[in-house]
Order: C-alpha cells, then structure tokens, then sequence
C-alpha cells in the first residue's frame, strides 16, 4: 500500500514521486496528461522548481504501478522517502520581511526626500511623523530575522554579524524618534530601513541557492532498493519497503532488480553486479549458499535470498555510517563570509564606542555623541558585505546548473576552489558505469543478423539486453519481424522466423560480460560487454592539468581493470582499495598539504566523498554518493569536472573583489562618520551605491560555467 | 499642502495594496513552483493526441 508517513490525511491517496529527468514544458505536460490517463490516477501535478510529481489516486494503486506508469511515459521515477519529505525552506519565512522592509523604505525614501530638499517647519515635522507611522512598525516586523540570531547569539556571550545590524537598527529607531518628537532636523528611519531591505535580499538569495540546489540533488536521491518482493510461509507474493524487512523473510530478487538486504540465496543461481558497492565490474557467479549484499545487481535469473541483515545491519548501512563520521571533518570549514564576519562585528563596535566616546571627550553632548556613533554604524553598515558571498554564490550556481551542474552548498564553491589534487574513481565515474557491448562485434554484424538482436534485445529488461538494443538503434538498426519471442529467465530471449530458431542467449563459457547471438549460423556470435571511459574524458583530464590539478585513480576494482583505464588515461592509479582505504588515502593526502578534490559514485565513495576537501558525483551515482558530493553533474561527459572547478575559481575572485570593494567603500566613508561630516542623504547614497556595485560585480558570474 | 493632505495618503494606500497582493500570493502558494509556473505557460492545450 501508498502510504507517505505523514499525518495529513489526504496523504493517504497520494504519493510524491521525485523525477529527476524532467526540465521543461513539454515533460510537464507530457507527465501530467499521461499519469491523468490512467485508471486509478485521480491527478497528477508537477512541481518543476523541486522535480516531484504528486500524484492523487485511488487505494489500489501502489508504489510501484506508478514508478511503472511513468517509465512507461519515458521517465525514470522514485518514490520520495518520508526521511526526504519537504526539505524546511528557508526562502519562505524570509519574503514577507523583506517585501515589509522594501514597502516600508520606499515610502519612507520619498518623504525623506522632501526632507532633504528643504521641507521645513511643521511639514519636516509632519514628514518626520509619517516616517516613523511606516517605519517603526515595518522594522519591528522585518527585522526579526536580525533580532532574533543577535539575542540567541548575545545570550550565549558571543556576537556575530546580527549584533551590530541590530544595535544599529534599533539605536538608529530610536534616536530618530527622539529626533522627531524634539521637532529636530535629521530623522534616520530610511537609513535603518534601507539596511534592513539590502541585508535581507542578501539572506534571502543565499537561501535561494541552497534551497534550489539541494531540491535537485533531493530528487535524485533514493535510487538504492526501496523494497523487495517477499515471498510468504504461506506461498503469497508481497510488496514490502526495505524499512520492513527482517532477518528470516525470503525475498525473490528478479533480474535487474537491486537487492534491498544482505542474505543467503536458497535458491536459484545467477550473476550479480557488485559494481556499485565495491567498483569491480565483473559480475560474481552467486548460486545456493552464497552470501549476498545488498545494493548488488542480479544481472542474471530470479533468485530467492533468505535475508540476513536487513535495514541498519547491511554492509551499505555501514559504509553509510563511515560516511557519516567524516562529514563532520568537513562541517568545521569556515565560510569566507563567517570569518569575515568575525573579524568584522567587533571592529565596528569597536569604531562606533571609540567614536562615541571620542566626541564625548572632545565636548560634544551625549545626544551628538550618540548619533554620530549610529552614523559610523549605519554606514559600516554590512550590507554590501553581506551582498557580496550570496550574490556571487548565486549568480554562479545559477550559470552552473544552467550547464547541467547542480551545486548542493555555497560553501562547496569556496572549498572546489582550493583543490589541487583530485581522485577520480573508475567505475561510473571515468566510465559509464554500465555494460557497453563491443563495438566492433557489432560492426561486424549485417543487417539481418543486426535486425534479429535488436528484435530480440528489445524484448528483454535484462541490463545486457538493453544496452544491446541501445548500441543497435544508435547505428540505426531495423528491427527484423520474429514470431514467439519468448524470454525465459536465466536463459535468454528466443524467437522463431521461417522455421528457424534465433536466440540471444546466456553463452556456455563466458569470460567477463559477454551474452551469444543465435541466428542460424554454425556458430553462434559472443558480443562481448565492456565499461568505456565517458566522453571526452581524456580532454577532460587534459584540462585539469592545465589547471594545475593533479588527478590519479583511486578504485576498488580488479588490477586489469583498473590498469586498463589508466592506459587509456594515462593517469596513475590504485586498484582493490577499500572504502575505507579510500577515506585513508584522502586523510594521508590532506595531511601532506594538498586540497584534495574526490570524484565518484559507488556506495563505496561515500566515505571519501565526504573526506576529501570538495566532492563530485555523477547524476548517475547511488545514493550515498548524491548524498555526500558538494556537486552533481547531470550530462555525461566528464568535462563537467573542470568546468565546476573553472566556475568555483572565478565565483572566488568575484567574491575577493566584492570585499575589497566594500572595504574599501568603508575606510573612505568611516572617517568622514566618525569625523561627524555625514549627512543622512549620503549615507543613504553612499549604501546603496556600494550594495549595487557589489551586485553588478557579481553579475559578470553569469558566463562562469564556459 | 491639501495636495499633500491628499496624495501621501494616497501613495501610502497604494503601496499597502501592493504589499498586501504579495502577501496573498505568497498565502496561496504562487511562489511554490516558480519554474513550472514559468513554464506551464508554454504548455499548449489544444493539442491533446500529440503525445
């Protein structure tokens, strides 16, 4: 049964299903039509910002049939965990400040125009009066956000960013009520307002990215075995999540279908794909007796696999939990725009208290000496510092994700940025990751023979069978008219014409992958299956050499395999290495001085993904990879890689210039605040000129990811 | 100063109308999908069979 593990009740008919394939208007609408037109299927709606489809339907329709109705429209499909559910946005609760704040400064901008341009008297009065009707109410409700982070930071004796903002703010607020009820000439409501509305446009695209990024990567995760087909005591064939699965049940693994726990194969034998877990790309004969682990491939016929370890036992769990531990080696990295916010909040008390007390020395009343110090800490204000890592962070992700390049952290491009040293795993990473049938064998083939194979292919889900037809229809192969084609498991597929027999079939000696082709002849045809380096893989690596990065290979697959690619590659390599030699190397590199860059995929990257400095992993990565990596690339070819590393370099030099520009904005407006010279109008001017050069700085980001 | 009397009020109004259909429209859930709604724009409904 659906069911989505939350308390509302319309939740009971309806699932949620991440599809990460689909980017425009037409699988829009090609999705939502398709899934309308079927039985069952109240509606469905897309939403294409997160990639999820949620769909409305009767109770007895399942998991399953779903992820099968949309396969058959043409996209792969998952269900969206309850663990997954709605990721806590941070946008959202951001918009209504700051639509409030820049309401609330315009209007106020617009009197204190008036102000400015020589309103006097009981107008200046009146106009003061206006100001502080909009203002006061609009900074109690926008400025919360600031508030708040300043009291939680306060009361726990340490400052950051939010306590100047504040004390700013409110200081500001209230010397100009002060101000307005004495009838005197300057009134800083716009000033404080302003502040508010450039702080929270920053917050506010600072969370975008993240939400934007992470909801991408969000919707391709949960590829690992959701569930396994149980078989009861008592003969019944049941569905169970992987949640549910227990130590004792037996589970029929179809061909193709992932295993979903460790177990025992009672019965049946087959091969299986162990690729994802350890990066070798053999496939392991399994039969009766054999230990199984879940997250490997039966490539071969059904079998029935008594479960072991299910759910936190699992071999994957592991790895998931060696994972875990190095995440926290990551999370102590501290952003630029922490550090610089370090450093900076006590410097601006620090001006503002010495300048206060400076003039309070020099003779000036409390009441000057007070709002000359607000002055100098409006005007430091950190607006175009707090513009300056969001904006450049996003522009980037922004011309990243265009490329087909997700981008999970913004604190991911400061630290891809540092690498010089990069490990790339083989096994989906340097190469598809995915069985490819021998080109020459099928150039060799003619038409008939060719015809009969994609015939027969394409009849079969088997893996091997599929990428057969996929290599046959790409040299534009016509299918050849068979009549009952069959597929047995475990055997192959087999049909007749004329009275003769053809098969695509399991071949009787095979080294590696390979199935035989059956098409009358004396003898039959071995097509052999091998893994091949991603496209333009070699001028990839060619490119981050001429960065300045130098790559090996770092696999758990067998010595020829691996030697193999790093012939083709000429990169040098490490075969058989364990995930958690894997997180080893990396500690040993990063402790010898290096910013060490990890690329993979596999179940068994998961802990070096985490380890190393920066991450990146294929669209096509498990799980645990999408999870740990910073950046997920989406196209095939590997030049993704340096072109993630061309963008982070440059996001960084924009974001260099961003604080040197509003800097240097400071040490020219500093002095002439805290010498007393500042007018309200120029600081307002003088703000916004520094948060929009800032802007138009970052905006040069767009052409990054080139 | 009866045209101010008249236009602040005025001017205030307006942006308080603007800034309560933002409020309603981030109410009713139009900033949930921005892309699709970018995009359902370019679906054509007439064309029903073509896919």
């Amino acid at each position: 049964m659906t069911a989505i593990p939350s308390g509302d009740d319309f939740a009971k008919h309806a699932t949620v299903l991440a599809v990460p394939a689909m980017h425009c208007a037409g699988c829009m609408s090609q999705i939502e039509r398709g899934l309308g037109q079927i039985a069952g299927i109240d509606s469905a709606r897309v939403n294409l910002s997160s990639r999820l489809v949620k769909v409305s339907h009767s109770a007895d329709l399942d998991d399953r049939d779903l992820v099968l109705a949309l396969a058959n429209i043409g996209f792969e499909a998952q269900v969206r965990h309850s663990r997954l559910d709605a990721p806590v946005s941070a946008v959202k609760p951001l918009l209504a400040p700051l639509a409030v704040a820049g309401f609330a400064a315009m209007n106020v901008m617009l009197l204190s125009v008036s102000v400015w341009s020589g309103a006097d008297g009981s107008t200046r009065g009146m106009f003061h009066w206006l100001s502080a009707l909009i203002a006061v109410p609009a900074i109690a409700y926008a400025g919360q956000p600031f508030f708040r982070s300043a009291w939680k930071a306060l009361s726990k004796r340490q400052t950051n960013m939010d306590v100047p903002i504040s004390i700013g703010v409110i200081v500001a607020t209230g010397l100009s009520l002060y101000e307005t009820a004495m009838g005197g000439a300057h009134a800083w409501f716009d000033g404080a307002l302003m502040l508010l509305t450039f702080l929270l446009a920053g917050r506010v695209l600072d969370a975008m990215m993240r939400d934007k990024a992470r909801s991408g990567v969000d919707a391709l995760l949960s590829q690992a075995a959701s569930g396994a087909t149980i078989i009861e005591q008592d003969g019944r064939v049941i569905w169970s999540p992987s949640g549910d699965l227990k130590n004792g049940m037996v589970m029929r693994v179809a061909a193709g279908e992932r295993l979903a726990a460790d177990g025992r194969i009672v019965s049946g034998n087959s091969q299986f794909d162990r690729s994802l877990l350890t990066g070798e790309t053999t496939p392991i004969i399994a039969g009766k007796g054999d230990d199984v682990l879940a997250g490997t491939l039966n490539l071969g016929s059904p079998v029935d696999v008594i479960v072991t370890h299910a759910g936190e036992d699992t071999t994957l769990a592991e790895i998931a939990r060696l994972m875990e531990a190095s995440t926290q080696n990551r999370s102590r990295y501290v952003r630029i725009a922490d550090r610089a916010a370090r450093l900076y909040a006590p410097a601006v008390h620090t001006l503002s208290a010495l300048t206060v007390l400076g003039w309070l020395i020099a003779g000036a009343s409390l009441y000057d000496a007070l709002v000359i110090g607000v002055a100098v800490l409006i005007i430091t204000c950190p607006c175009a510092l707090g513009l300056a890592v969001p904006v450049a962070q996003v522009v980037a992700s922004g011309a990243l994700m265009r490329a087909g390049i997700m981008v999970k952290d913004g604190s991911a491009l400061e630290r891809l940025a540092k690498i010089d040293r990069a490990l790339l795993d083989k096994t989906g990473t340097l190469t598809m990751g995915k069985p490819v049938p021998d080109p020459d064998t099928i150039a060799e083939m003619d038409a008939r023979e060719a015809g009969i194979a994609l015939t027969l292919a394409s009849s079969s889900s088997h893996p091997l069978s599929r990428a057969l037809a996929g290599a046959l229809t790409a040299r534009g192969v016509k299918a050849v008219a068979l009549q009952n084609v069959t597929e047995r498991a475990g055997k192959g597929v087999f049909g007749e014409a004329d009275g003769q027999q053809f098969a695509l079939r399991r071949p009787e000696t095979a080294e590696g992958t390979a199935v035989a082709l059956e098409t009358g002849r004396p003898s039959s045809r071995l097509v052999k299956f091998a893994d091949r380096l991603r496209p333009d893989a070699v001028g990839a690596l060619a490119q981050m050499d001429q960065l300045g990065i130098k790559t090996s290979i770092l696999s758990g697959d067998n010595i020829p395999a691996v030697a193999q690619i790093a012939r083709e590659t000429g990169l040098s390599a490490q075969a058989g290495v364990s995930p958690a030699e894997k997180q080893e190397a990396i500690g040993r590199l990063r402790e010898a001085g290096y910013n060490v860059l990890m690329v993979g995929d596999g179940l068994n990257d998961g802990p070096a993904l985490a380890a190393a400095d920066a991450s990146i992993a294929p669209g096509s990565a498990s799980d645990v990879g999408l999870h740990a990596a910073d950046f997920v690339f989406m196209q095939e070819s590997l030049v993704a890689i340096p072109q993630a590393i061309r963008a982070s370099r440059a996001t960084m030099r924009v974001v260099k210039q961003n604080f040197a520009l509003a800097i240097g904005y400071n040490i020219l407006a500093v002095p002439l605040a805290m010498a007393g010279l500042v007018t309200p109008l120029i600081a307002a001017i003088a703000m916004s000129a520094s948060s929009l050069i800032v802007v138009g700085n970052s905006l040069r980001l767009v052409r990054a990811a080139k | 100063m009866t045209g101010l009397a008249l236009l602040i009020p005025v001017a205030l109004g307006l942006g308080l109308a603007g800034l309560f259909a933002f409020f309603w429209a981030l109410r009713s859930g139009q900033f949930d999908d921005p892309d699709g709604a970018a995009n359902r724009i370019l679906i054509d409904e007439e064309v029903d069979d073509r896919a």
